[in-house]
């Protein structure tokens, strides 16, 4: 028994020092400031505590299955084509809400089984084509293969967000998917010092385009203008784009661009800013081998010595022209942006073309900022509200139940120990809500002593010995402080995943408190009454 | 030291002067809820704008007011945030004024109104949104006041942010204020890059009309799955109808805490939302405890009645649920006194939601049990098929009253009766 005593006692010692290193580390002190900065190293406090700006954004995952079923059109003409099988139209007639579907219409009867062996080789992506009114196909694309794409292009602009914030020398940005299937991505970003920049540097597609461009260097003025230039319907295979022609103009027009670019946006290898002939900041990028090819091939057969008379290039940025000029000789893989760039913009339109474009366009939908200031005051509040709530428990309990309350202290204390001892351990984040629940802990991990307590007080009404007391107190209060911790931590995880941000954090101090609580308010404070009960002489009164 | 010793109150026999209590209270909120201030949702779930702006006076509204209706900002809303001493005040654009495609911008606006002192070719230095860390000792080191090195710098331009946030929370009156942290030479190097405005964003919260409904479908969700996990769970641990009248009574305290918030006007944050599920843990704990005593009496006495073995179970937990509420409770008050205006209607929500469990795993979810009993009992006597009452049960005892024995004699399994798993 004694010895029993002594091991259990030896393992809750053993406990509470690898915990307080949980807290602390190994503090360079025992002074107030370094045993706040040991504790600052260990846990980690949210955004609500530090001052930061909490992002969510939405993917728009629809642009990139758009973009691969542009491609699939693009390769069904050049496939047709090649098997001479006539058709009239090849489209989406729903891109805003069916991406997805590809439609061809007025292919003759014998053209739908080479229809089929082209998708079924080529885009395996794609269910067999469908007949549809008339004599159309509709061919979509599998949803698993819908839903990868959306998950792949999720993953891809956490990716490039990451690369971009770090880029940019914020510390500690964390960066994750937002909820499951909703295709939104959560940033949180500690005290930035410029977060507007940031923001926007994170939106920017940074999706670079270098495309033919049509009719004449200066563009137009408005889209009618370029419609009416020709008869009022656009050349095939073209779109209407708006930008500036580059240079000094930095005035709104609009020209006719191809419809497919030439190369795109993880075509480039390299970018960095530097200046143009005038001295003026720009930017210049150099293209991928093959992508170079490309480029050059394209270069080669309509510059201002060839025959097309459409010998233009456009730089597009964002569905935006931002350069528009005459192709003077075959280019291979470099080039470059001008025009409206100041020094930092130049600089940081390279780090993103250097970091990759982002594989769908990105929506802000919720910003929610806390200035360093209420930061500092939450956590001046939290702490106050913490010992104010902590104190008068200890106190009551002292009162009380006198020795006993000594017991239920000492479970207490070492309750919290554990506690944030486990969050640094865990890397968990404390947040405002967080330490209400902390203080919640207190309150409710007492209720397990005093389940115990009253317990033991009623059997020692009913005249028991105090050892046989102590015993049947814990014994009966178990079933039920297992059942009222159970309840509780179901609620606080389906909190953790239904919940978001700082709720989180509440969720995870209270799962973590009512844990420690089975163990100190059960294991350890029997242990204490053990060894006080040791001590005394049969028959001895317990201060209970 | 003792509050309650052998307490033997008859609760059951109160149960119309608890039934009358919880249903004023329901229906006073309901109604609230219904025709008066509805469900009051804060920014979280009904989306806009949101910015808390500290001044460095006791602010003028009206100077407020006609600098937003300036700046064409006329619905929006200019309201007192916590305590007056603290000089705060939200300005808030709904949801229909907070575009979509470019979320800052009405944040931006509001600041920019506010801003009628700015000076050309100066910043402010108030403006924690752009100012922070590294612009203050670029600036210094720009200036080099006191010509000594950039690391010189970078420890007063933090001292400088830490007096401003810290120390006047996140205003400064002046840029002389500053002369308690930086040598006079600084002062004026500061003087010539920044000026202050009277004001300081505290924090701002932009919400599109996406996420609100998100989050407002996550919160429905989160309580329904919790209640449903916890009716699971006691249907396990006891039986059907002990979960049944736990959620029943946990529901009743959501509602009425839903109720205070109505009828008080205090907005429903995420955060008030996390306070209902911690309640809702919390009143179940307190109700699991009298029915576990209930299920171990049940075994012990057996030849009372159902409302007896109630009644006892209550009373010989009381001391406990008191105790324990009341150091809960008093953990709660240190919140909402001390916890600051951020988790003021979450503490709001505990208070409230403290007292009415506590309530509730007496008043409502113990009698039930009784209810339910004699309900089940009298329908067997008046429908077609009888179940034979235990012979027993009759006139055991006289404060048993249509009630049936418990765990005694052939009563069939799951008929009628509230038994206890063993």
């Amino acid at each position: 028994m004694q010895k029993n005593l002594l091991t259990k006692s030896a393992a809750i010692v053993a406990i509470l020092l690898v915990f307080l290193y949980g807290i602390f580390g190994i503090p360079k002190g025992l002074g107030g400031d370094a045993l706040k900065t040991a504790i600052l190293k260990n846990i980690h406090l949210g955004l609500d505590l530090t001052g930061g700006t909490h992002l969510i954004l939405q993917v728009m995952v629809n642009d990139a299955v758009n973009a691969e079923t542009d491609r699939a059109v693009e390769l069904l003409k050049d496939e047709l084509q090649k098997a001479k099988v006539a058709y009239t139209e090849i489209g989406k007639p729903d891109a805003a809400n069916h991406p997805e579907e590809v439609v061809v219409k007025g292919v003759p009867l014998d053209g739908g089984s080479q229809l089929r062996s082209i998708v079924s080789d080529q885009l395996k992506d794609y269910d067999p084509p469908s007949a549809g009114p008339g004599n159309s196909w509709i061919i979509t694309m599998k949803p698993s293969a819908v839903s990868e794409l959306k998950n792949r292009t999720v993953e891809q602009s956490i990716e490039a967000i990451r690369t971009r914030v770090d880029a940019l020398g914020v510390s500690e940005p964390e960066i994750q998917e937002n909820g499951m299937g909703l295709n939104q991505i959560l940033v949180q970003l500690p005290d930035v010092d410029d977060p507007g920049r940031v923001k926007e540097i994170i939106q920017s597609t940074a999706r670079l385009e270098l495309r033919q461009g049509f009719d004449n260097a200066n563009g137009y003025d408005s889209e009618q203008a370029a419609l009416s230039a020709h008869g009022g319907v656009l050349p095939p295979g073209t779109v209407m784009m708006h930008g500036i022609a580059g240079g000094n103009d930095q005035s709104d027009r609009v020209f006719i661009v191809g419809r497919i670019p030439i190369v795109g946006g993880t075509d480039i290898k390299d970018a960095r800013p530097g200046t143009d002939s005038t001295g003026r900041p720009d930017v210049d990028f150099n293209l991928t081998a093959a992508a170079g090819n490309k480029f050059g091939a394209f270069t080669a057969a309509h510059n201002e010595t060839g025959t097309d008379p459409n010998h233009y290039l456009a730089v597009v940025l964002d569905n935006k022209v931002r350069e528009f000029a005459s192709i003077r000789t075959e280019i291979r893989d470099t080039g470059e942006i001008e025009g409206g760039f100041t020094e930092q913009s130049a600089k940081d339109l390279a780090m993103l073309l250097r970091s990759g474009a982002l594989p769908a366009s990105l929506h802000y939908l919720t910003e929610r900022t806390v200035g360093p200031s209420l930061g500092a005051d939450s956590i001046k509040a939290g702490v106050r509200a913490a010992i104010a709530g902590l104190a008068a428990v200890l106190i009551f309990m002292l009162v009380y139940y006198r020795a006993a309350g000594i017991n239920a202290d000492i479970a207490l204390i070492l309750n919290l120990v554990i506690l944030l001892g486990f969050m640094g351990f865990t890397g968990s984040v404390l947040t405002l809500p967080g330490i209400a629940g902390v203080i919640l802990t207190v309150g409710m991990g007492v209720d397990s002593n005093v389940l115990i307590f009253e317990r033991i007080r009623e059997e020692l009404r009913n005249k028991k010995a105090p050892a046989a007391a102590v015993d049947q107190g814990f014994d009966r209060a178990w079933t039920t402080i297992l059942d009222t911790h159970v309840t509780t931590i179901v609620s606080a995880i389906i909190l953790f995943f239904v919940g978001s941000g700082p709720v989180r954090g509440f969720a995870v101090t209270l799962t973590f408190g009512l844990l420690a609580n089975l163990f100190t308010a059960v294991f350890v404070s029997r242990v204490i009454f053990d060894a006080v009960l040791n001590r005394k002489q049969r028959g001895e009164a317990l201060s209970i | 030291m003792e509050f309650f010793g052998n307490t033997n109150i008859d609760f059951l026999g109160k149960k119309w002067y608890f039934l009358a209590f919880s249903l004023i209270f329901s229906v006073a909120g309901v109604i609230s809820m219904l025709f008066w201030h509805h469900i009051p949702l804060g920014v979280d779930f009904r989306g806009g704008t949101m910015v808390y702006v500290k001044f460095a006076s006791t602010p003028d509204y009206g100077k407020i007011r006609s600098d937003l209706d300036h700046a064409g900002l006329h619905n929006a809303k200019i309201v007192r945030y916590g305590d007056p001493a603290n000089n705060e005040v939200v300005v808030s654009l709904d949801l229909k004024e907070t575009s979509e495609t470019d979320l800052s911008k009405g944040k931006n606006q509001i600041i920019a109104a506010l801003e009628t002192n700015a000076q050309p070719g100066k910043r402010d230095l108030n403006n924690s949104d752009k100012i922070g860390f590294a612009e203050v000792r670029d600036a210094l080191v720009a200036r080099d006041p006191l010509h000594t090195s950039p690391t010189q710098y970078e420890g007063l331009a933090r001292q400088i942010l830490a007096y401003r946030n810290n120390t006047e929370g996140g205003v400064l009156k002046s840029i002389d204020d500053l002369k308690a942290v930086v040598p006079a030479p600084v002062l004026d190097a500061l003087k010539q890059d920044f000026y202050t405005s009277n004001f300081g964003v505290r924090s701002a919260d932009i919400v599109g009309p996406q996420v609100g409904d998100q989050l407002k479908h996550q919160a429905w969700l989160a309580v329904l799955f919790s209640l449903v996990g916890m009716l699971v769970y006691l249907w396990f641990r006891f039986e059907l109808i002990y979960g049944v009248a736990a959620v029943v009574a946990v529901f009743h305290d959501t509602l009425i805490t839903v109720g205070a918030f109505s009828l008080t006007n205090t907005e429903i944050s995420l955060t008030v939302i996390a306070a209902i599920l911690t309640l809702v843990g919390y009143s179940m704990n307190d109700t699991i405890v009298v029915f576990d005593r209930i299920r171990e009496n049940v075994k012990l006495m057996r030849r009372e009645s159902l409302a007896e073995i109630v009644n006892r179970s209550i009373n010989q937990t009381l001391s406990r649920t008191i105790l324990t509420s009341g150091l809960t409770f008093l953990t709660v008050l240190s919140l909402y006194l001390f916890g600051g205006e951020v988790l003021r209607g979450f503490s709001f929500a505990l208070v409230i939601g403290i007292l009415i469990g506590t309530y509730s795993s007496i008043a409502v979810a113990a009698p039930m049990l009784v209810a339910y009993q004699d309900w089940q009992l009298k329908r067997s006597r008046t429908g077609t098929i009888s179940v034979p009452a235990s012979p027993a049960g009759k006139g055991a005892s006289p404060a048993s009253k249509g009630s049936a024995p418990i765990g005694k004699g052939p009563a069939p399994a799951g008929k009628g009766k509230v038994r206890a798993k063993v």
